[in-house]
């Protein structure tokens, strides 16, 4: 067997190409699996919302007391990230590393921009007294946005490693180092989804 | 698991690719891969997709607070207003961003599932619901 033949069997398979049964490159496949434990997960938190909510005699409005145009900042600011992946993505189809890691450097500015604001807002509600145990609100309010912080930091931390030492790929192999921001793409949609329906859940209605 | 590889049956037509995958880019083991399929003039009318929907989103976005806080809405009608345009966003990010207009079978029955086991885990407190109704 020589080098050549070695490097080919234990190369991991279907990273580019789709596996002939699902049709699809593995780490997709894998993305979607873990994205529909995530649905489960925030499912299962705001499933909880709403029996708590519908159970209690009164219950605040977000609005009355949390910083409404804060939270609408960030959700442009999410919402701008999502485009800014997806143009990364689309840039490095075209073969243009430059711009695809300019549009992923933009989406981790973002990111960081969304989770400091959040901090902004945290310190807010600490000063004002309004902490986790004071009512039910404010303890759904600090675990939906708490969990959903980290995922936004795992997802910085993600194109981090993607934009700096994760890029060498890109000289070895092109479409797999796509198909990874495609990946790390698809995870940072549904960060934006899961803000979606937060930001209206907790400051609007 | 070995890769069972399949001649390619098209001209390469889009993304750049390294040279070990050039040959056999668009058709492997009979099925056909769509992101390598683009051509750069359809990447590039993507990307006015995208900034289309994004538009959207602004807009939609915009138009949440100011009814729901802008206008200080009852709180029925803020829900309603507010649930429904967050579905409509929701749509925009799954189908274009995520590519769920255009996806495999697989991920669709992936979805479907996750969607029945989310209905039930809604069930709980909509039962609750009408429990207090009906009392």
């Amino acid at each position: 067997m020589d080098a050549h033949e070695a490097h080919h069997e234990f190369e991991i398979p279907y990273t580019v190409h789709p596996r002939p049964d699902t049709g699809l490159y593995n780490g997709k496949l894998g993305i979607w699996l873990f994205l529909a434990s995530e649905v489960m997960l925030f499912g299962a938190l705001f499933s909880s919302y709403i029996l708590l909510r519908t159970s209690a005699p009164t219950w605040p409005r977000g609005w009355e007391f949390l910083n409404v145009p804060l939270a609408t900042a960030n959700t442009f600011i999410l919402i701008s990230s999502s485009v800014t992946v997806v143009l990364g993505w689309a840039n490095l189809r075209l073969g243009n590393l430059k711009w695809g890691r300019i549009f992923i450097a933009c989406t981790i500015l973002l990111a960081t921009l969304f989770l400091i604001n959040k901090g902004f807002e945290y310190h807010h509600e600490f000063v004002e007294g309004r902490l986790p145990s004071t009512n039910n609100f404010m303890a759904l309010y600090f675990t939906l946005t708490g969990l959903h912080g980290l995922h936004v930091l795992g997802g910085i931390i993600v194109f981090l490693y993607m934009l700096f030492p994760g890029a060498k790929m890109w000289g070895k192999d092109r479409a797999r180092y796509t198909n990874r921001i495609e990946i790390a793409g698809l995870y940072w949609h549904f960060v934006d989804l899961v803000w979606i329906f937060l930001f209206p859940a907790l400051y609007l209605m | 698991m070995t890769e069972q590889l399949v001649e390619p049956t098209a001209p390469s037509d889009g993304m750049p690719l390294p040279e070990s995958h050039a040959e056999d880019a668009h058709v492997h083991g009979g099925v056909h891969d769509p992101n390598l399929h683009h051509s750069p003039e359809e990447i590039k009318r993507e990307i006015r997709v995208y900034l289309w929907v994004f538009a959207g989103l602004a807009m939609l976005t915009a138009l949440t607070v100011y009814a729901c806080y802008g206008l200080r809405t009852p709180v029925h009608v803020a829900i309603g207003i507010a649930l429904a345009i967050a579905c409509m966003k929701g749509f925009l990010v799954a189908g274009f961003f995520m590519h769920l207009l255009s996806e495999k079978r697989l991920i669709y029955s992936i979805l479907g599932l996750t969607v029945v086991f989310f209905a039930i885990l809604m069930w709980g407190p909509w039962n609750h619901w009408a429990d207090m109704i009906g009392r």
